[in-house]
């Protein structure tokens, strides 16, 4: 296979995180620290409606009576949240404009990265690929969001979330905060009173998107939090496949990126949800990088619809991640596929929820674990089946791959079923990569490390091959690239 | 992402004692004039302490997210229970459907040596009442006892611990075979008000020895009480323990049980619970592999319907490489019945070579019933190989569509079904004797299942 010779080669020549560079850019930020003032300039920047800023508010009241969390098997210093700034835009992209009025700096940070933010190319050169719009968001803002109009021509709405703000009001605040509400836990809260950008999504009934849509995160500016938010909405009938991305430069200090994403399937609809998360994970010893605390979530609101989350996790110190279904309408299907890998110290803990409420609702979980280095991998699940999900049907299998003597896997899955028609499978081995299939690539001229990479990719194969192709192929150099180092 | 599982909100609230719960437990044996010897009085106190500052532990508490005690804090105790009237004749009949040759009773957690059949065991064995140890100042159980009480193992392990004042004790010495398995019959019975009872129970298997330990729990009574029972169990070196249990409680009493095995290199623990009473009860099982070759087998097998809720709790701690567990549980739900099953296995760093399987099925045979399950692995060694699964639904419709064609009634269709279901877990049981009773159980309880 093409892809993993070029895995191969990948690993040899590329550098352990090559999105560590930082871009030089003049930035506005907002004071340090977090108080109800921050909470109102944030509101007022982004020159919100009343209910948002009340809504904000809530959130922020509320979030100072909640404590942090700590059930998951992670360990980290207390985060001293009055010393993040928690509002970072690049002075000269005050709100998205048309691609022409965007600062240079910023399109050649984005071309760095490989991501094009001019129509006509598409992803990482690869040919006949379909073409993919992207929402480009820096820090705090959204710098830029290409196929704009080819997309409303459609219909669709694809612009960030402040903009929907202004020009969608209606649709927002019919659906913002009723998947992940503004009480529902420590990070989501501090988003909801602190988010300051993220994609916004809108597919009309009946249509099909024409392209894939895409939102690239990039932290850049020095102590901050990114906290963006998403929402998308697939009205009935409809289909849409996002990809997320994101990156951030090499710094000592941690920095935390607590997003929420949320998504509604009406009847009919479907959404394919794709993450490649490659945030700076540290160093080998463990020095720096981001803590990556996000709430995703996903309501299948209508019948026969879908949600359908696929993430490869390489980045991050620390990986707090747990992307939800609630099938709530009949026959409606919840899927998830992970890898999840982690090296050197970082920490991930990750998994899904599918709570199944409504009539013959479907889910599938695949979780593949890799832990190497003094790495700590946990599956965390959730699968419940209600009184009402008559003919439920979950499986679940996962997988964990050790590499290394030094290194944890972890599996934590919950399964509650209170439906007799509804069926339940559950299953997780936990093993290393064997000395015959190692032998059999080294006797095969292959060395050690490329061994280690093929035998990874074969271990995700069932997972990646759920990505959109262009990603895919992406996800697999990745997988390469974070095991760099973890064998001899 | 909000916490995993939220708490049922329609659940009672937090099952923390009131004053007057704890009332009868503070006149309990910790503070009586017969607290000697002085590590026997300050071990009690110290784990008096403890349970006082935690409580009865509710649901907050993540090994007892799915199992409510807040029925207990509703109960008036007698927590100092006078020596029940009890006839050896009125005792249930044996679980071998024979006569025991050997056979301890306790009664309210009290040894009762008139009602037992002691025969003559092997030289050297010892099967007693910890009463008598303590009091005839045995090295070996007050060592051993003195260790384990001082470990920490939870809220209701405390309570316990400010107990210590009788169970059963069976000590085994290096290279003796015991033949005759040993039944234990605990009967509860009520009493004007529902007594509690904390028997602690030790078994101690020397180097090379053999035992087999059959435990009967009988309610006889319709009304309930709360036992909270303690087993601790140190396995020698190539020590074989086969412990197999089989719970019948009224339905209206409160059992929790834990049985904390130690396991020496090449030792091995086979564990078969069979759960059958009970209003609420839990099985927990915690098992140490301390050294390279030793080996443990959890299996269980229940049946709970009305409003029984029944858990079975493992953890299975691979300390040292080499080590090997195996666990298959397996129930039938009916009623408003709720299972819970959950198992973790530790692998800890540098116990290489270690195996770790294990299973957990659950059958619901009502719209009313439930199953919450938790298998949790946790692996610091890369050289093992550890598997959970877990399962949860109805029969199998094709299995019981090709019984149907062939002529059998549906409601012997699914009996025969459940039956080979359990029968699975109660195959595994060593002691060949105990299979058919425990079979016989499984088909009166599905006769006597109200038609759904």
């Amino acid at each position: 296979m093409a892809a993993t010779a070029q895995t191969v080669a990948q690993v040899r020549d590329l550098g352990k995180y090559k999105h560590g560079w930082e871009t030089e850019i003049e930035m506005e930020t907002a004071p340090k620290g977090l108080n109800e003032d921050i909470v109102r300039f944030i509101s007022a920047r982004k020159d919100e409606p009343d209910w948002m800023l009340d809504w904000r508010l809530k959130a922020y009241r509320h979030w100072l009576t909640m404590t942090e969390p700590t059930w998951a098997m992670v360990d980290y210093p207390a985060i001293d949240f009055e010393d993040i700034y928690y509002y970072a835009a690049p002075k000269n992209a005050e709100g998205p404009k048309s691609l022409d009025e965007v600062d240079p700096e910023l399109l050649r940070t984005y071309e760095k990265l490989g991501i094009p933010l001019k129509e006509q190319e598409v992803l990482a050169g690869v040919q006949g690929a379909p073409r993919v719009a992207v929402d480009a968001v820096f820090d705090s803002v959204s710098v830029a969001t290409t196929f704009k109009k080819e997309l409303e021509s459609h219909g669709v709405i694809f612009c960030s979330i402040s903009e929907a703000l202004q020009n969608h009001p209606d649709l927002v605040r019919k659906y913002l905060g009723t998947v992940v509400p503004y009480t529902d836990n420590f990070y989501a809260t501090l988003n909801s009173a602190v988010f300051s950008d993220g994609s916004f999504v809108y597919i009309p009934p009946g249509v099909h998107c024409p392209m894939e849509l895409s939102t690239y995160f990039r932290i850049n500016a020095k102590d901050t939090g990114q906290f963006e938010r998403t929402l998308i909405i697939a009205d009935e009938g409809s289909y849409v496949s996002y990809l997320e991305g994101c990156t951030a430069p090499m710094r000592d200090e941690n920095q935390l990126h607590a997003a929420v994403v949320e998504l509604v399937t009406l009847k009919d609809a479907e959404i394919k949800y794709s993450t490649v998360q490659n945030w700076y994970p540290g160093d080998e010893t463990g020095k720096g990088g981001i803590y990556n605390f996000v709430t995703k979530r996903g309501a299948c609101r209508g019948d026969d619809s879908k949600i359908r989350w696929t993430q490869v996790e390489t980045g991050s110190a620390i990986t707090w991640k747990y992307p939800s279904c609630i099938l709530q309408g009949d026959n409606s299907v919840g899927e998830f596929y992970s890898v999840a890998i982690a090296n050197n110290a970082q920490q991930a803990d990750t998994g899904t929820k599918m709570i199944h409420l409504g009539r013959n609702t479907r889910s599938r979980i695949i979780s593949k674990g890799i832990s190497a280095g003094r790495a700590r991998n946990t599956y965390r699940g959730l699968v419940r089946m209600g009184p009402k999900a008559l003919n439920g049907r979950n499986f679940t299998q996962c997988d964990s791959l050790l590499i290394g003597d030094r290194c944890g896997a972890h599996t934590v899955p919950y399964i509650e079923s209170r439906n007799r028609s509804a069926t339940v499978e559950h299953e997780a081995t936990t093993s290393r990569i064997g000395e015959d299939q190692l032998f059999y690539c080294r006797q095969r001229g292959i060395g050690e490390e490329d061994a280690v990479a093929l035998i990874v990719n074969g271990f995700c194969k069932e997972v990646l091959q759920e990505l959109p192709m262009e990603f895919a192929v992406e996800a697999q150099k990745l997988v390469g690239i974070s095991l760099e180092g973890s064998v001899g | 992402m909000a916490r995993l599982a939220p708490i049922d909100e329609t659940a009672a609230g937090p099952a923390a004692p009131g004053a007057d719960w704890l009332t009868g437990w503070r006149n309990g044996p910790a503070d009586g004039p017969d607290a000697s010897p002085d590590w026997l009085g300050a071990a009690r106190a110290d784990a008096a302490g403890r349970f006082a500052g935690r409580g009865l532990p509710d649901r907050r508490v993540e090994d007892w997210r799915y199992t409510n005690l807040a029925h207990l804090t509703g109960l008036e105790l007698d927590w100092a229970p006078a020596p029940a009237d009890v006839a050896k004749e009125s005792l249930p009949a044996l679980v071998f459907g024979r006569e025991a040759e050997c056979r301890l009773v306790l009664v309210n957690g009290q040894v009762r040596p008139a009602l037992s059949t002691l025969p003559a065991l092997p030289e050297g064995t010892l099967l007693t009442s910890l009463a008598d140890a303590l009091a005839s100042g045995h090295p070996g159980v007050a060592d051993l006892l003195k260790q384990r009480a001082a470990m920490d193992g939870g809220a209701l392990k405390a309570l316990n611990d400010s107990w210590l004042e009788d169970g059963y004790v069976l000590i085994v010495p290096d290279g003796v075979t015991v033949d005759m398995p040993i039944e234990i019959l605990s009967v509860g019975t009520g009493g004007a008000l529902p007594p509690a009872y904390q028997p602690r129970n030790l078994i101690v298997a020397g180097a090379g020895s053999r035992v087999t330990v059959v435990e009967h729990h009988v309610g006889l009574c319709i009304g309930g009480y709360f036992a909270n029972l303690v087993t601790d169990v140190a396995a020698g070196p190539e020590a074989i323990v086969r412990h197999c249990k089989v719970q019948d409680e009224s339905r209206e009493a409160v059992h929790i049980a834990l049985l904390d095995a130690a396991l020496d290199s090449g030792a091995m623990f086979d564990s078969f619970c069979f759960t059958l009473g009970g209003r609420i009860s839990r099985n927990e099982l915690r098992v140490s592999l301390d050294a390279p070759g030793a080996h443990c087998r959890l299996n269980g097998a229940y049946l709970a319907g009305g409003r029984q809720h029944c858990d079975h709790t493992t953890s299975v701690d691979h300390v040292a490489p080499e080590t090997h567990s195996d666990q298959l549980y397996k129930g039938v739900l009916d009623g408003r019945a709720r299972a819970v099953f959950q198992g973790k296995v530790t692998v800890r760093p540098d116990a290489q070579k270690v195996e770790g399987h294990q299973m957990s099925r659950a059958l619901l045979l009502s719209e009313t019933a439930e199953v919450n399950t938790k298998p949790e692995l946790f692996i610091h060694a890369d050289d093992v190989q550890c598997s959970h699964g877990a399962t949860a639904g109805d029969l199998d419709g094709e299995a019981l569509f090709y019984l149907r064609s062939r002529g059998v009634p549906e409601g012997q269709a699914r009996q025969l079904l459940v039956e080979a279901f359990l029968n699975e877990a109660i195959d595994a049981v060593a002691l060949a004797g105990m299979r058919l009773p425990l079979e016989r159980n499984v088909a009166r309880w599905m006769a006597e299942r109200p038609a759904s």
